[in-house]
């Protein structure tokens, strides 16, 4: 029996991912470190703690600023890792 | 080094303490006990307050430092010229804004009164059906703890700030340190906020609480600091718990949410309920905060006296003791003012405005 599967969007770029899994998750699949974010001087930050405190994780989620290790992937959800 | 002069606190005032005294040609040592305390917690705004003509003089006097160090400060001082809206919700807080901006007028503080259309056109984010607001452009923001880092380096090898806890101060002004060893130079200040009173009980400090939370980067949701009039009445109160609506647009595109006051606490836990009521006052005046991230909440002491003027000047009975603490919310904002108070009467100058009303009052006259 195969495993369900979403197809979601980071940065315009199509991602499929096991149901159930997080966005933080998401944006490791989808390549190199998982870059959520870049800092005020230029730093790319990645998801760190995976539970909610450092903060480091923050994407647009549909338009809205969510932290992706608290986010749980649905089909054809947008991320966008702008800041 | 050998001192002529020992700051105990590298918090905005301690080091503006430093770089005046070094400015007037003192050696100085600064220890700091890494302890952290309003400088690191608080909303670094510099603001002109007028609720009595010494708070106003040394407000005003400070700001116009501030002004005139900013160009030189570094990008991480994250200085910003943003200005304060005063944000008068209803008739009778516009006419209070009158007010305001006549004493401001009568002491050459440039101001301007925004109507209600003029107020949705400045800040779009705020809610429809205010009144209207003052606006102070003089007014601005910077990253305390940076700043006071820089004032310090300022001072060359004129100010050497050492990592240090003093334990107590013997009657001779010497500095016992829990290291065990001992520091003495001829004259000594005390500015290390509400750690103040574990030094000396007998000054009239107690500790405020508060608390204030950052979002996420949102840039160009709000462009002024904006401060609620009815501050003046909700958050002057020496005693009970309040909150008012106080919101800064960081250089980063955060926006930085107070404020709320608490005495008879030195827990320094977020207390959700008060948050609670903080961010509702917020959201009463931007109702789009609700949709925004929040990054961080955390909470700070300020150190208040009676009438919330700074103490600034000799202690009355210890030797060789200089105060510069009670700066309650305003430190930041009057930091260089109270610095430039202290180092010219430390140092026999003129200062160049009256120091009598921020005079060490309230300690009883003996030990």
């Amino acid at each position: 029996m195969s495993v369900p599967t979403l197809l979601l969007q980071i940065d315009g770029q199509p991602v499929r991912v096991k149901a159930g899994s997080s966005v933080a998750a998401a944006l490791r699949l989808a390549g190199g470190m998982g870059v959520a974010r870049t800092s005020v001087t230029g730093q790319p930050r990645a998801p760190f703690c995976g539970m909610g405190v450092c903060q480091e994780c923050r994407v647009l989620i549909d338009g809205r600023r969510r932290l992706a290790c608290q986010a749980v992937c649905t089909e054809g959800l947008r991320v966008e890792t702008s800041e | 080094m050998h001192a002529e002069v020992i700051v105990i606190g590298a918090g905005i005032v301690g080091a503006a303490c430093a770089h005046a005294l070094a400015q007037a040609g003192r050696r100085v040592l600064v220890l700091d006990a890494h302890i952290g305390g309003a400088t690191g917690a608080g909303m670094g705004h510099l603001v002109v307050m007028d609720d009595n003509p010494a708070e106003l003089a040394l407000s005003r006097h400070s700001i116009a430092q501030w002004r005139a160090l900013a160009p030189r400060m570094g990008e991480d001082c994250a200085y910003s010229a943003c200005g304060t809206l005063w944000i008068a919700a209803n008739e009778d807080e516009m006419a209070e804004a009158e007010r305001k901006q006549q004493r401001l007028h009568a002491h050459g503080v440039d101001s301007r009164l925004l109507d209600a259309p003029a107020l949705a056109r400045a800040e779009p984010a705020l809610r429809k059906g205010l009144a209207g607001a003052l606006e102070v452009p003089g007014d601005g923001i910077l990253y305390a703890p940076n700043a006071a880092r820089w004032l310090l380096a300022q001072g060359g090898a004129s100010i050497c700030v050492e990592h240090a806890k003093v334990d107590a101060i013997e009657d001779d002004g010497t500095l016992q340190l829990a290291d065990g060893s001992r520091r003495s130079a001829p004259q000594v200040v005390l500015a290390n906020g509400i750690e103040a009173t574990t030094l000396c009980p007998e000054l009239p400090i107690r500790p405020k609480k508060g608390h204030l939370l950052i979002t996420d980067r949102y840039p160009g949701t709000v462009h002024h600091q904006l401060v609620e009039l009815g501050y003046v009445t909700s958050a002057h109160h020496s005693d009970g718990d309040s909150v008012a609506f106080n919101v800064q647009p960081r250089p980063t595109g955060q926006l930085l949410i107070g404020s709320s006051r608490q005495f008879g606490t030195t827990d320094p836990a977020v207390e959700a309920p008060m948050l609670a009521r903080m961010l509702q006052r917020a959201i009463g005046y931007l109702p789009g905060l609700a949709e925004l991230n929040a990054v961080r909440s955390w909470t700070g002491l300020r150190a208040a006296t009676p009438d919330g003027l700074p103490l600034l000047g000799k202690h009355p009975w210890r030797e060789k003791l200089w105060l510069a603490v009670g700066h309650e919310g305003l430190g930041v904002t009057t930091a260089p003012g109270s610095a430039h108070l202290l180092a010219a009467l430390m140092t026999g100058a003129a200062p160049g405005f009256d120091a009598a009303p921020y005079a060490p009052r309230g300690l009883p006259e003996t030990a």
